[in-house]
This record gives structure tokens, sequence and C-alpha cells, in this order.
């Protein structure tokens, strides 16, 4: 089988199984748009909730993104299901491409959906000059969120404790993340008179890191889930 | 994968072979005696300079005498991580997959999780006197902080359980992980503030009581290094030892279990 | 330590540093006797 065979089987079968469990959707998806309200409880302020609007939204990506991973990996830990595919010879960069083209199209889902809340309850406007910094932003935060998260997922699956311990590894990974795609969306958005210009180095760093995490875990995915 | 693995201290039954006499170092050699003795003098050394001996500086007064341990100890954090990483490769690279690389690369790490520790707390209470702040969002500082985390989360991933093997591969990939890391951490925040604090003490002006203070402290803080891993090191030999002893026993009682007549199975 | 200013912020930081050097080390040596009195003598490669 072609590696790229096996990615294309992998993703279509984590998704079948999101589609058939809706777990994100009917769970991850509340929790997410509750972080959103909570957020606007604890800042109680229209002005600094417009102003930390990407901040927020991509905080609460953070968070979602954890439960997603725990998901996605609880899924393959319940029957030994990643062990069969490794005894199976399934090459174990192609499940990692695999899981994490999944795990980035159920992000995408979830991010619309949270810049969405950001619009309604944050008064945040998505101006004309800014829709493709915003659109490139997307695309290379969600691949490098994907590719951690599958690395650090297949690290802890179906080890004691993963539930504390996954956080613990993956959040010090993913800041960059955080730090770039909140100030590439500010730019986009025009936060502080902010122009798309200032945000296009940031891209830069989301693509850089989202490349280092692919290609280390395609590389490294086999030693992580070798039990 | 099995219980008794992950914790050590509680063995079954008798260990194979007859059990070392107890004794008060079994970890220490003539060499690292010595070693220890000379680090020990160096701090003892260090203390006196430190503190008494050298002057206050013009610039920061006597905050100048927390770098004589600050420095040192960061410069510490960063060599063990250092080899920490250096030693994973090692690991990952020879075909042998020896586990010396992996319990000097846990040894190190533990070790540079104390002295970073260490480093945040004592550069808090310089930053409190110096820039009257306890933390600033500067890029070093920042870039410190998540390297202690980062290596908070090495050191669970070894105590994961599984078999050695399984514990050296899993962390050695996460450090070489955790390396490719730093630099990106780096970047993004100092990008994010770009506003570098002068670091008085290497703008020069240090005058040669200080410098030398600052190199006793290094000396003894490398010599202090090399003993503490050295130790952890064979401690984690020990322990894993002890591991190992518990899986034969557990094996052997089964087999035990299994050929209940005959005395010897193979 | 002439008249020192910031006399606790130096102090403390000077108490921190070996204080917690110490306590590593004495917990550190600890364990290794412990695991010691279970693993004959000649399993010592440093010995």
């Amino acid at each position: 089988m072609s590696t790229w065979r096996i990615v294309r089987l992998v993703a279509a079968k984590d998704l079948r199984v999101e589609w058939r469990s809706r777990v994100v959707v009917n769970q991850v998806l509340p929790f997410a748009a509750l972080v959103m309200v909570l957020f606007a409880f604890a800042l109680d302020n229209d002005k600094v909730l417009t102003r930390v609007a990407p901040g927020l939204v991509w905080l609460a990506t953070m968070f979602s993104l954890l439960l997603i991973v725990q998901r996605s990996f609880a899924v393959e830990a319940a029957d030994g299901a990643l062990d069969a595919l490794q005894v199976a010879g399934v090459r174990p960069g192609g499940i990692f491409l695999g899981k994490a083209i999944a795990l980035a199209a159920q992000l995408a889902v979830l991010e619309l959906v949270l810049l969405g809340a950001a619009v309604v309850l944050y008064k945040t406007e998505i101006v004309a000059g800014g829709v493709v910094l915003l659109v490139a932003t997307y695309l290379t935060a969600t691949t490098g969120l994907a590719f951690v998260g599958t690395l650090y997922g297949g690290l802890t699956a179906g080890a004691k404790g993963r539930e504390t311990l996954l956080p613990l590894l993956m959040f010090p990974v993913v800041a960059p993340v955080l730090i770039g795609a909140t100030r590439a969306t500010e730019a986009a958005l025009g936060t502080e008179q902010a122009t798309p210009s200032d945000g296009w180095p940031w891209i830069g760093l989301l693509a850089l890191f989202a490349v280092v995490f692919g290609a280390g875990g395609t590389l490294a995915f086999g030693s992580l889930i070798d039990e | 994968m099995t219980g008794f693995m992950t914790s050590p201290h509680h063995l079954p039954g008798n260990p194979p072979g007859a059990p070392a006499a107890t004794d008060r170092a079994p970890t220490s050699t003539p060499f690292s005696r010595a070693l220890g003795i000379a680090a020990l003098v160096g701090i003892g050394w260090l203390v006196v300079f430190g503190l008494f001996l050298s002057p206050n500086d013009r610039v920061q007064g006597s905050a100048v005498r927390i770098m004589y341990v600050h420095v040192p100890s960061a410069w510490l954090a960063y060599l063990a991580f250092g080899v920490t990483g250096i030693s994973s490769i090692a690991y990952l690279w020879k075909r042998t997959r020896s586990l010396a690389w992996d319990r000097l690369a846990g040894a190190s790490a533990e070790v540079g999780v104390l002295f970073m520790g260490i480093t945040l707390v004592s550069g808090s209470l310089w930053g409190r006197i110096t820039w009257s702040t306890y933390w600033t969002w500067d890029a070093r500082l920042t870039t410190t902080a998540f390297l202690f985390v980062t290596y908070i989360g090495y050191l669970a991933v070894r105590d994961l359980g599984g078999t050695h093997q399984q514990r050296a591969k899993r962390s050695a990939v996460l450090a070489v992980l955790a390396m490719m890391e730093v630099p990106l951490v780096h970047f993004s925040v100092s990008w994010w503030r770009p506003l570098h604090q002068n670091e008085t003490v290497e703008n020069g002006k240090l005058n040669g009581l200080m410098l030398f203070t600052l190199f006793v402290g290094l000396i003894a803080f490398t010599l202090l290094y090399v003993w503490l891993v050295l130790h952890r090191q064979r401690v984690l030999t020990l322990v894993d030892q002890v591991d190992d002893q518990g899986l034969d026993a557990a094996i052997a009682e089964r087999r035990n279990e299994a050929v209940p007549a005959s005395g010897g199975a193979t | 330590m002439i008249a020192m200013l910031n006399a606790p912020n130096v102090i403390g930081s000077y108490v921190v540093t070996l204080g917690g050097i110490a306590l590593y080390t004495w917990r550190m040596l600890a364990r290794g006797r412990k695991a010691a009195r279970q693993v004959p003598r000649q399993d010592r490669p440093w010995t």
C-alpha cells in the first residue's frame, strides 16, 4: 500500500468516526462557545473584548484542540487499534499524516465557529483588505496545530495519566502558534490600527512551525507509538 | 504494561543474587568523592567572595551579588539541557540503543530542571531590585520559563512506565523535539516583545574581583554539575536494575505456578 | 556584606540556590542508598 493511500484511509476513517459519533460537534463546539462567553464575563468590558478578541479566539482554539486530540487518540487506544495498525505493517508516517489531516479538518470547522462567535459576541469586524491574510493565518496555524496535536497525542496515547500530561507537553510547544496567529489575526482585523503588512512576517513563522513539526512528526511518530 | 515496573519500591519476593551490604555511599567512587569535595570548596569560596569580599557594583549596588549565583546556575541549566539533547541524539543514532545514553540524558535533564528553577527564582529576586519587577516579558526570560516547563514535561514522560527501551526511545524523541521548539519560542517571543533589557553585567564594567568571583561560581557550579549527573546517573542505573529484578522475579513466579510439580522449569 | 541594601533579596537568592541544591542532593543520594540495598555489588559498573 502506498503511503498516500494510507494517509487517505486513516484520515477518512477518523472523519467517519466523528461523523457517526458527533463528539466534536455535540461536545467540543458547545464547550468552545462557552469559553468565549466566559471570557466576556471575566473581562466585562466591550472595548477590551474587541481589542483582545483575536487572542481569545486562538486561546479557545488551543483549549478545544486539547479535547479533539484526546478524543482522536482515545478512539485509537480503546481497542489497541494503533498497535493493530503497527502490527499490520502500516507505515507510521502515513498514520501521522492521516490523523493530522482529520484533526486539521475538525479544527478548521471549530475555528470558523469561534470566529463567528467573536463577530457576534465581541463586535469583531472582518475587513475586506485583511481577508487574504486571515485565510493564510488560519491555514498555516491550523496545519501547525494539527501536526503538534497529533505528535503529542500519539506520544501520550495509552499512557497512564495522559489527560494531565498532554496539556503540560503540548501547550509550551504551541505557544509560538498562539503568539504568531494572534498577531497575524490582529493585523488582518486591523486591531489597534495594525495593517495587513504587519501580519505577513508572522505567517512565515507559522509556516516554519508547521514544516518543522510536520517533518519531525512524520519521522518520529513511529518510535513514539511503538509499544 | 505492568504495574510493578513503574513502582520500583514494591518488589515481590526476594531478588535473585545476594543483596549488597548496606553501605553509606553506594554511588560514589574515589574520583567522584574528590570531585564533590572540590565542588564544595568552590561553593564555599563563592559564598565568601560573593557575599563578603567582592565590592558593590557602581550601577547595581548589592544586587550584583545575586549574579554570582544566578549566572552560573543559568549556564548550568543550559549546559544540562544541551547534554540531554546530545545524549538523546547519541541514543537514537547508535544502533546499539545503549541505555547508558538514556540515563545520562535523564540525569542531566533532572539536574537542568533543578538549576532552571533556581535560576528563575534568583533572577526574579534580582529583577525586583534592578527593574523593580519580578518578571518582564523579555525574550530570554520567557524562553527560559518555557524551557523549564518543557523539561518538567520531559521528566514526566520518563516516568510513564513501560520497558526501559520504550522509555528511552520516547524521551529521546521528546528531547529532540524540545530542541526544535526552543528556537521557535525564542523567535516568536523576541518578535512579540522586541524591547530588550540592557544586561548591565555583560556590558563590561566588572572590576577584577567581581570577574574573579563570577569565574569561581562558574567553575564551582560546573564541577557540581558533573558530580550531580554522575551520581544521578548511577542512581538511575540502580533503580533500573531493581526494576529488572522485579520483572525477573515475576517471571520466575509465573513459571513456578505453571509447573507446580517439578522444581526447576526452563 | 558591608551595610548591604536589599539584603533579604541577596541573601534569599543564595539560600534558595544552595538550599535547593542541598535538598536535591540529599534526596537523590537517599534514593540511591535505598535502591542499592537490592542490587548486588557486582552489578555496579563504576566500582
